[in-house]
């Protein structure tokens, strides 16, 4: 069960980092940070002890094997998350030529 | 009509990846290519729609369907509500495409715009039809992420910092829809949508799938900016191209947040008394909030942005009545009427607001602002901006013989019988006061005494904008028709049926 | 961009073939080991950011290469597409279908289209790392200018 407690809190570090720091960058690590304490939840919930990659051998009956699906959303939302990231620090590149910082107290065109 | 359903995604997909390659070589091949397949997929839509009924169908990728049981290939699902709203999404997009060709030329980087919304069509359409969870996740995410880009499009400074709020947001959204979709298949181990439904129906632990609920209320809440998750709305729907204006707040909050919900709430968990007061709390205070804020907004699509989720407010709150009136399980006909109302006003919402954000798009298009009071003026300038926004501007407000008039009057009514008093006065109240801001709207875009001295430069948007426009305010008059009821029963009803018996959808892709 | 040190010049040089080569081995056993056209892509994408990174974008003529490898990139996935709807033509007539034949289990040839999914969508993979790195790298040369 720590292990999964683990993932919540580093869930909530990610949430904490999103929600205080003022860095267009480290709000993207933040983001990304968030998605990897899920997707580590993720593989725990697929993890078996003592269980093999699942590669289903006919000569070894009986054995375990940890459950592939997990692993398999995992890497789809690795895919994703590469997408999203890419996608972040375009737009944060993007506006830092139009305004040569990064700090999002000075980026607040829009309001209300 | 098996072989139709997989080609409603790998058309848009394999015709993105085409416009981005032959978009380079052969000047214009985007311009055409592009309507033509989403012509194509509208009629496809149209195909299914005729010949489905209140039947369902499953298609399951691969040829992997059941192992002993288990469902274990990636499933797509076809039934009376998912056919509507592919109808909607083919619908709107093809329309806000048609528009496009004219008002897309003052960007540079054509193709990219023609890519990008074939891959938003693309992601709604899979997210429609999926009847898997992670498979709706990554649909949602293709749809979403090509949204994101869009949004920024105009690379202006307003633009990419709309996209970065609304990105920020967005993956927040999806992380929590991520946890939950991880957190389901913990205790279910499985995420076919229908076979979770009956694995829940063998028993389950109430507050574990609590926390589940809230999780997918507050993701797929942001998607659909419902009013404590809205903050991204205003700003992202505002700053994109009119067009991708009409998709965002026309389709896509339905498509990967309001459709999503209702398919989830109503067919995959059992229903509780808990959450159903919470979709219905949060639909009333989105549908009065947003009413009050958009009153204020002098910038037009703002103003229509925040009345968008005014409008979604009224569909979550008829959701949310249904949902109560089925937890008690004593008024069965007033929660048909209240599905009935909510679906009737998704689909006429679909019209009016693209109807309406395409109106602003040509008021940007020929007057470079969209402050309201810098306008005036215009009815006699741009007679079919001005009339098609009357009529659209009616219709959103609740005037007869428009569209929106009898969906709102059918939740009215539903709330009624129901005993929402409360909830049906709200509704009148905040119809009224949709009414205000729209006539606000109009007085000072089209009948105000002209400001500017350069009005009779001004001339009508060109053939395919106004085209696309004159088509969504002929819709608006056309589906009022559907509160006849041989017509209703033959457009609303296979979609009804299928969320008020909420186990028919599990065990007839189960096959149980 | 400037490039580094001899040392890491010469170190990359070294290293970024057995990289490569590691990638690609990655993608051809996807289907009988952990891995794939995801990871192997992953890994022949790095190889090359590896030697631009020694070398420095300026030894690059940057504006042809990314133009390049998104055309890559579309023409890759859309194979991977055609892959699959020609499954619509073949056995039980269903987008996806695995209708090559399946081989024997274990051997390097097996598994039917499933080893070319993997190989497509590696050089999708690496093309689209490639595109989206040289753009940031793009982005920085026109701010820096």
């Amino acid at each position: 069960m720590t292990v999964y407690i683990l993932c919540f809190v580093l869930f909530l570090v990610g949430l904490y980092g999103v929600i205080t720091r003022r860095n267009l960058i480290k709000i993207a690590i933040a983001l990304s940070i968030m998605e990897f304490s899920i997707f580590l939840m993720l593989v725990l919930i697929g993890y078996i002890d003592g269980g093999l990659a699942p590669i289903v051998d006919p000569d070894l009956a009986g054995q375990i094997y940890v459950d592939p699906l997990p692993q398999a959303m995992v890497l789809t939302a690795i895919v994703i998350g590469l997408a999203t990231t890419s996608m972040l620090m375009a737009i944060a590149i993007r506006l830092y030529r139009k305004y040569k910082t990064f700090d999002i107290r000075e980026i607040k065109n829009l309001r209300g | 009509m098996d072989t139709l359903i997989p080609l409603f995604v790998a058309i848009p997909l394999i015709s993105a990846f085409l416009i981005v390659i032959l978009g380079k070589l052969v000047k214009g091949f985007h311009r055409f290519f592009a309507p033509l397949i989403l012509l194509a997929l509208l009629v496809m839509a149209v195909i299914e729609f005729s010949s489905l009924g209140k039947s369902s169908i499953h298609y399951t990728l691969g040829g992997w369907s059941t192992e002993g049981g288990y469902p274990v290939g990636i499933y797509m699902v076809l039934d009376g509500f998912s056919v509507l709203m592919l109808c909607i999404i083919n619908l709107i997009g093809f329309i806000a495409l048609f528009y496009s060709l004219s008002y897309i030329r003052k960007y540079t980087a054509e193709s990219n715009y023609y890519a990008l919304f074939c891959l938003i069509i693309a992601g709604m359409n899979g997210v429609v039809l999926s009847g898997d969870l992670f498979n709706l996740f990554v649909f949602l995410e293709v749809s979403v992420i090509s949204s994101y880009a869009l949004v920024a499009f105009g690379v202006g400074k307003t633009e990419l910092e709309a996209s970065f709020k609304y990105q920020v947001l967005g993956g927040l959204a999806s992380m929590l829809i991520l946890l939950a979709i991880g957190l389901i298949y913990w205790k279910t181990k499985t995420l076919n949508i229908a076979d979770v439904r009956n694995v829940l129906d063998a028993g389950y632990s109430k507050p574990y799938y609590i926390f589940i609920q809230v999780l997918l209320i507050s993701g797929f809440g942001l998607k659909a900016a419902i009013i404590p998750f809205h903050a991204w709305l205003p700003d992202a729907h505002s700053s994109a191209p009119s067009p991708i204006s009409a998709m965002l707040s026309g389709v896509l909050i339905k498509a990967v947040g309001i459709y999503v919900l209702i398919r989830l709430f109503f067919n995959m968990f059992v229903f509780t008394h808990e959450i159903a007061v919470v979709f219905t709390t949060l639909g009333a205070i989105s549908m009065v909030i947003g009413a009050f804020l958009a009153f204020m907004q002098w910038d037009v699509k703002r103003l229509l942005a925040y009345s968008s989720i005014s409008q979604i407010g009224y569909v979550v709150m008829a959701f949310g009545m249904s949902m109560i009136l089925l937890v008690r399980g004593d008024n069965y006909t007033a929660a048909a009427l209240a599905i009935a109302g909510g679906v009737y006003h998704m689909v006429n919402h679909a019209v009016f607001k693209g109807l309406l954000f395409l109106n602003a798009g040509a008021l940007e298009y020929r007057l470079d602002t969209r402050d309201l009071k810098k306008m005036g003026g215009l009815s006699s300038a741009m007679p079919v901006t001005s009339s098609t926004s009357f009529m659209a501007s009616m219709s959103i407000s609740g005037i007869p013989p428009f569209n929106g008039f009898f969906s709102k009057l059918i939740i009215i009514i539903a709330a009624i019988n129901g005993k929402f008093y409360l909830l049906a006065t709200l509704a009148v109240v905040i119809s009224f006061i949709t009414l205000a801001y729209f006539l606000k709207f109009q007085r000072y875009a089209f009948f105000n005494k002209p400001l500017q001295k350069s009005i009779e430069k001004i001339r009508e948007v060109p053939f395919s904008m106004s085209f696309s426009m004159v088509v969504l305010a002929i819709l608006c008059l056309a589906l009022s028709l559907l509160a006849f009821p041989s017509i209703n029963d033959a457009i609303l009803r296979p979609a009804i049926h299928v969320l008020m018996q909420s186990d028919i959808y599990s065990t007839t892709i189960m096959g149980l | 961009m400037e490039g580094m040190s001899t040392i890491v010049k010469k170190v990359t040089q070294l290293m970024a073939g057995i990289i490569f080569m590691y990638g690609i081995y990655i993608i051809l056993h996807g289907h009988l080991t952990p891995g794939g056209g995801f990871a192997g892509g992953a890994i022949v994408a790095g190889a090359f950011i590896l030697l631009i990174l020694a070398f420095g974008s300026s030894a690059l003529n940057l504006k042809k290469e990314v133009s390049g490898t998104s055309n890559v990139e579309s023409v890759a996935i859309l194979i991977v597409l055609l892959l699959a709807l020609m499954a619509l033509l073949f056995g039980i007539k269903v987008f996806f279908f695995n209708y090559l034949p399946k081989g024997e289990p274990g051997e390097l040839v097996s598994a039917g289209v499933i080893p070319l999914y993997n190989i497509f969508i590696g050089i999708e993979v690496a093309a689209a790392i490639l595109t989206i790195f040289l753009a940031l790298v793009i982005f920085k040369e026109e701010s820096s200018k």
